[in-house]
């Protein structure tokens, strides 16, 4: 077989490998697009929210054939104890109003749409083929060595899209290995239930959908977060936590049974009641934040989505972060080869530059020491969410005993637990984690 | 809590490999002798990893979801190989 050149590979068919791959075709260059799936997205796990405005900066128009299930009009926030819960709901009907900021999808279906877009674009894509090694000359990446087509495929610059387990980056030598307190292993199943079923226990309208996140005690100290998502005729109900986090339980608890528990919350179980399940998935979300991002390009090579850990753990966003940093990704060889300039690392530090500039990096940058907070503070997932309930629960029981009394208690409460300079510094932290 | 996994990984679709495991244990004797936590018969969300009462860890990954978890906690002893599945094989989802 002759050696056939590129002007780029790209490794994976997810939202960063195909924002990547989607504009570099577009620009006219050669690219091969590598996905080990049997077809785009059957390796993929998400919550799934999409945040339309990356992929509109990609694809204007996506909203005319791209499969979205619903525009979200509902974010709610549950802080949970063991029998209650206490929540801030946020709806508006401005979001009722096109063009909608956000969607639930379905990502085995939503990558599916995304890469015909990108083979339309006129991309070389090759499924069911998974990459072994990147092929070095010297420091450089001059392509990739695969489990078949018996082999070897160059090109001018290699772009990893191969998410969170980048065993190719590793292997390369670019970075080491992941650190279990670096990232959450989430589990989440997806439940089928009629649409006007989701419509009445969730207040919302045909084509429109609630997202609760929620923390406390259903993840019994570990630091973590549930989810439950309203899609077209479907929920998707799910848990994370550290990974650090589920190694050291003393309880020894599984991920399977977290969520059984998370299920089972007299808060939620009413919500996903008869719902029939049909996948159970896991998947580890790089959550390090600005701290964990590795060296992100080099002589021939670019990392781009999960695999550079680009996830704003604070804001459960990822898949806007990683069509960005496909896209940009992407531009920086485009102007290169313009300028008719080699894809060296000094080329592709512009890269870098422009994720600085942009929210991908500003917003790492925002929330860079709150992971380190959380892992010290455990308090906040179990100590604040418990009070918070306990205070709601003493002050709208009505049982004779008088208000002021009430708040007494109530504070006591929180003195007593934390003691007013642990409130003081608590309160602090977080400012300075999120400022 | 007790809850069967296998009854979660029964609506999964797989197309296994047979005989060529893409994660193996490195050496066994390490998580009979070495490892203390022997985490990953606990941490794995599929449960691919037994603990057998005569301290031994069995592995069988026919449920794999292949997330990863099993290298990344097994940072002391690195005795997890950890490959990803040959192209189109191992766990196949319909919604994800």
């Amino acid at each position: 077989m002759a050696k056939e050149h590129f002007d780029a590979i790209v490794v994976g068919a997810g939202p960063s490998g195909n924002a990547a791959t989607y504009t570099l075709a577009k620009a006219g260059l050669k690219v091969l697009q590598i996905e080990r799936g049997e077809y785009p997205g059957s390796k993929n796990v998400q919550g799934a929210i999409l945040y339309a405005n990356a992929l509109e900066k990609i694809i204007p128009d996506f909203r005319d054939d791209a499969p979205l299930e619903r525009h979200i009009i509902e974010q709610r926030m549950w802080m949970l104890d063991d029998t209650s819960f206490v929540g801030t709901h946020y709806r508006s009907d401005d979001y009722n109003k096109p063009p909608y900021n956000r969607y639930t999808i379905i990502r085995a279906q939503f990558d599916k749409w995304f890469s015909s877009k990108v083979r339309e674009a006129g991309a070389l894509l090759i499924c069911e083929t998974t990459v072994e090694e990147l092929l070095m000359d010297g420091q450089r990446c001059i392509g990739v060595r695969c489990d078949r087509m018996g082999g070897e495929v160059y090109a001018d610059v290699v772009v990893l899209a191969d998410g969170v387990n980048s065993t190719l980056a590793r292997k390369a030598g670019f970075h080491g290995e992941i650190e279990a307190r670096n990232v959450a292993l989430a589990v989440k199943e997806i439940l089928f239930m009629p649409e006007e079923v989701i419509q009445a226990r969730f207040n919302i309208g045909e084509d429109s959908g609630v997202v609760i996140e929620m923390m406390g005690s259903v993840t019994e100290g570990m630091v973590g977060t549930g989810f439950l998502y309203t899609n077209k005729d479907s929920l998707t109900i799910g848990v994370g936590c550290m990974l650090s986090d589920f190694k050291a339980n003393p309880k020894r608890t599984t991920p399977y049974a977290l969520l059984e528990k998370l299920k089972a919350h007299p808060s939620i179980a009413p919500l996903i009641e008869g719902g029939e399940m049909k996948e159970y998935a896991a998947h580890l979300i790089p959550e390090g934040g600005f701290h964990a991002v590795p060296q992100i390009y080099g002589e021939g090579w670019m990392i781009v989505g999960d695999s550079g850990g680009f996830v704003n753990a604070a804001h459960r966003e990822g898949s806007n972060l990683a069509m960005t940093t496909g896209r940009l990704a992407a531009e920086t060889v485009i102007a290169a080869k313009a300028a008719g300039q080699p894809l060296t690392a000094k080329t592709l530090a512009a890269y870098k530059a422009a994720l600085d500039q942009s929210f991908v990096m500003k917003d790492l940058k925002k929330y860079r020491d709150l992971p380190e907070v959380l892992h010290t503070s455990p308090q906040f997932f179990t100590t604040y969410p418990a009070l918070l309930n306990r205070a709601a629960q003493t002050l709208f029981t009505v049982d004779g005993v008088d208000k002021k009394t009430k708040e007494r208690e109530i504070l006591g409460s929180f003195k007593s637990a934390r003691r007013l300079g642990g409130l003081m510094s608590d309160a602090f932290k977080i400012w300075r984690a999120v400022r | 809590m007790n809850v069967n996994v296998e009854e979660k990984l029964f609506q999964n679709r797989y197309k296994v490999d047979h005989g060529r495991p893409h994660i193996q244990i490195k050496n066994p004797a390490v998580c009979s002798n070495d490892c203390q936590s022997q985490a990953c018969t606990f941490v794995c969300p599929a449960s691919c990893y037994k603990a057998e009462g005569n301290r031994t860890v069995t592995l069988i990954t026919d449920g794999c979801l292949e997330c990863g978890s099993c290298r990344v906690i097994c940072t002391e002893h690195a005795n997890v190989a950890w490959e990803y599945p040959r192209g189109g094989y191992g766990i196949l989802f319909k919604f994800g």
